[in-house]
């Protein structure tokens, strides 16, 4: 239960963190909240010889309202983002999220922008950074890039942050359709990592459905835009049956994740469901 | 490396190893044996311990990330002449616990939990206390001692 020994950084800034990565190249990792890492060093699963603690990096620790988008620092807790009322009001899909994950000891330690550079399968916020369409600013060594949220999750365990990179903010845009957003979410019981995780997000003047995105978590490798739902629920209008409709055609032509405990087919039948409920949640 | 942190109000330095979690070098280097460990995987949350006012596995965080912090373990939840804290009172009261081995972590979660919601329901203490397992007493009698503690304020 102990980490392979290792090198350790406590990073003042994000300019000290990128230098230090530079001068110990591949072999080092950065720890964030380390409620994937540390538990993954523990098992040996993760052996890095060098490790950039970004625990001293205050500020990459804020969750601000810009008007047009809220900024999201890497390093906010889980509970930064359950807790925040702007987070609450413009953009409820996040907190919905990130008030699901674990318990409450991983939410006061675990960051969002640890869980999204890590991309695990299950992780909970890819589905609500795909519908409220996200963006994530990555910071190298030349410099800041912004990514949109479908460029961002590439593959399992892979995001748009290279290995000389770092994750340093997360804007969720404030729009009206991002504000009458939600995440519905089918729990493993014993881990609460989502078994399926659904993300919607609705334009719904007038009755019927303008514009909407739905994003997925725990269900495909990475977490990824339902555009079947998408699509057929675009343009019509927002009842019982138009959703029902459109939910069940969730995870057509899509991958989908089977598991020890989870097969593939109840996974994509659960897609559909939790679809549906998160889709009446905020579009009726 | 040299490690330093606040414990129960008393201020601690040691030299440790980097790969030294919290846990470790409350138990081995300082001789808290109060916080436990109950599993390899951080589900059990009997490590739980108080971070910056905040509930932790102190079993999934390495002690080197808690240079400079106020630690909070169950050794110093008690009043200096010995007056339990309301909800070890509580513990005792509504017999919550059974063989003591979640006890600890279970106190410190709810610690946490009152201070975020004073007056929990029975369903928000079962939410709070998610990350604590425990094998003996079925919960039951700890939501009760959480309520009579939370009936002492
Ligand atoms: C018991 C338990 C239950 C959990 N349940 C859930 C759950 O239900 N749903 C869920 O989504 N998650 C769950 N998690 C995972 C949790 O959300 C983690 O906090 C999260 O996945 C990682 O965030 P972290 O800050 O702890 O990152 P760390 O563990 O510190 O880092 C994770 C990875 O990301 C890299 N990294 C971190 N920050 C950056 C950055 N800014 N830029 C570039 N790379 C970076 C690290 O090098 C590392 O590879 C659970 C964890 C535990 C221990
Ligand atoms: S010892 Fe089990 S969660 Fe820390
Ligand atoms: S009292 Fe024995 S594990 Fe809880």
């Amino acid at each position: 239960m102990v980490p392979v020994a290792f090198e350790y950084h406590r990073a003042g800034s994000v300019a000290e963190a990128l230098s230090l990565m530079a001068q110990h190249g591949e072999d080092a990792k950065i720890l964030a909240g380390g409620h994937s890492m540390v538990p993954a060093m523990k098992l040996r699963l993760s052996t890095p010889t060098t490790v950039i603690d970004l625990g001293g990096v205050s500020d990459l620790k804020h969750i601000t309202d810009k008007g047009d988008h809220i900024a999201i620092g890497a390093m906010a807790t889980h509970w930064m983002v359950e807790s925040s009322d702007v987070i609450s009001a413009k953009a409820p899909a996040l907190r919905d999220a990130a008030a699901s994950i674990g318990d409450v000891q991983v939410r006061n330690r675990g960051t969002i922008g640890g869980a999204m550079a890590h991309s695990d399968p299950a992780a909970d916020y890819p589905g609500p950074i795909l519908a409220l369409d996200a963006s994530m600013v990555i910071q190298g060594p030349s410099g800041q890039r912004v990514v949109s949220a479908t460029d961002y999750f590439v593959a399992l365990w892979e995001t748009a942050v290279q290995p000389d990179e770092l994750l340093v903010e997360i804007r969720v845009p404030t729009t009206p359709m991002n504000a009458n957003s939600c995440y519905e979410k089918f729990a493993q019981p014993a881990s609460r990592y989502p078994y399926v995780g659904c993300a919607v997000a609705v334009d719904k003047s007038g009755g019927t459905c303008s514009d909407v995105r739905v994003g997925f978590s725990g269900v495909g490798h990475v977490g990824f835009r339902d555009s079947n739902v998408e699509g057929a629920l675009k343009g019509q209008a927002l009842s019982a049956a138009s959703i029902k409709a459109a939910a069940d055609t969730a995870t057509n032509g899509v991958d989908v994740l089977s598991d020890w405990s989870v097969s593939e087919d109840y996974r994509r039948a659960m897609s559909r469901v939790y679809a549906r409920r998160a889709l009446t949640k905020v579009g009726l | 490396m040299k490690v330093s942190m606040t414990v129960n109000g008393v201020a601690v330095s040691h030299d440790v190893e980097p790969r030294t979690l919290l846990v470790q070098f409350l138990r081995e280097n300082l001789g808290l044996t109060g916080t436990h460990v109950g599993c390899d995987t951080s589900s059990c949350g009997a490590c739980t311990l108080i971070l910056n006012g905040e509930a932790v596995k102190s079993c999934s965080l390495l002690a080197a990330q808690c240079e400079g912090a106020e630690v909070t373990t169950i050794e110093g939840l008690a009043a200096s002449d010995g007056t339990l804290h309301p909800i070890q009172e509580g513990f005792r009261e509504k017999h919550g616990l059974q063989c003591g081995y979640c006890t600890p972590g279970m106190i410190m979660s709810s610690v946490q939990l009152l201070q975020r919601n004073p007056n929990p329901s029975d369903q928000e203490i079962r939410h709070a206390l998610e990350g604590n397992f425990c094998r003996c007493t079925g919960y039951d009698n700890i939501v009760k001692a959480v309520q009579w503690a939370a009936s002492q304020s």
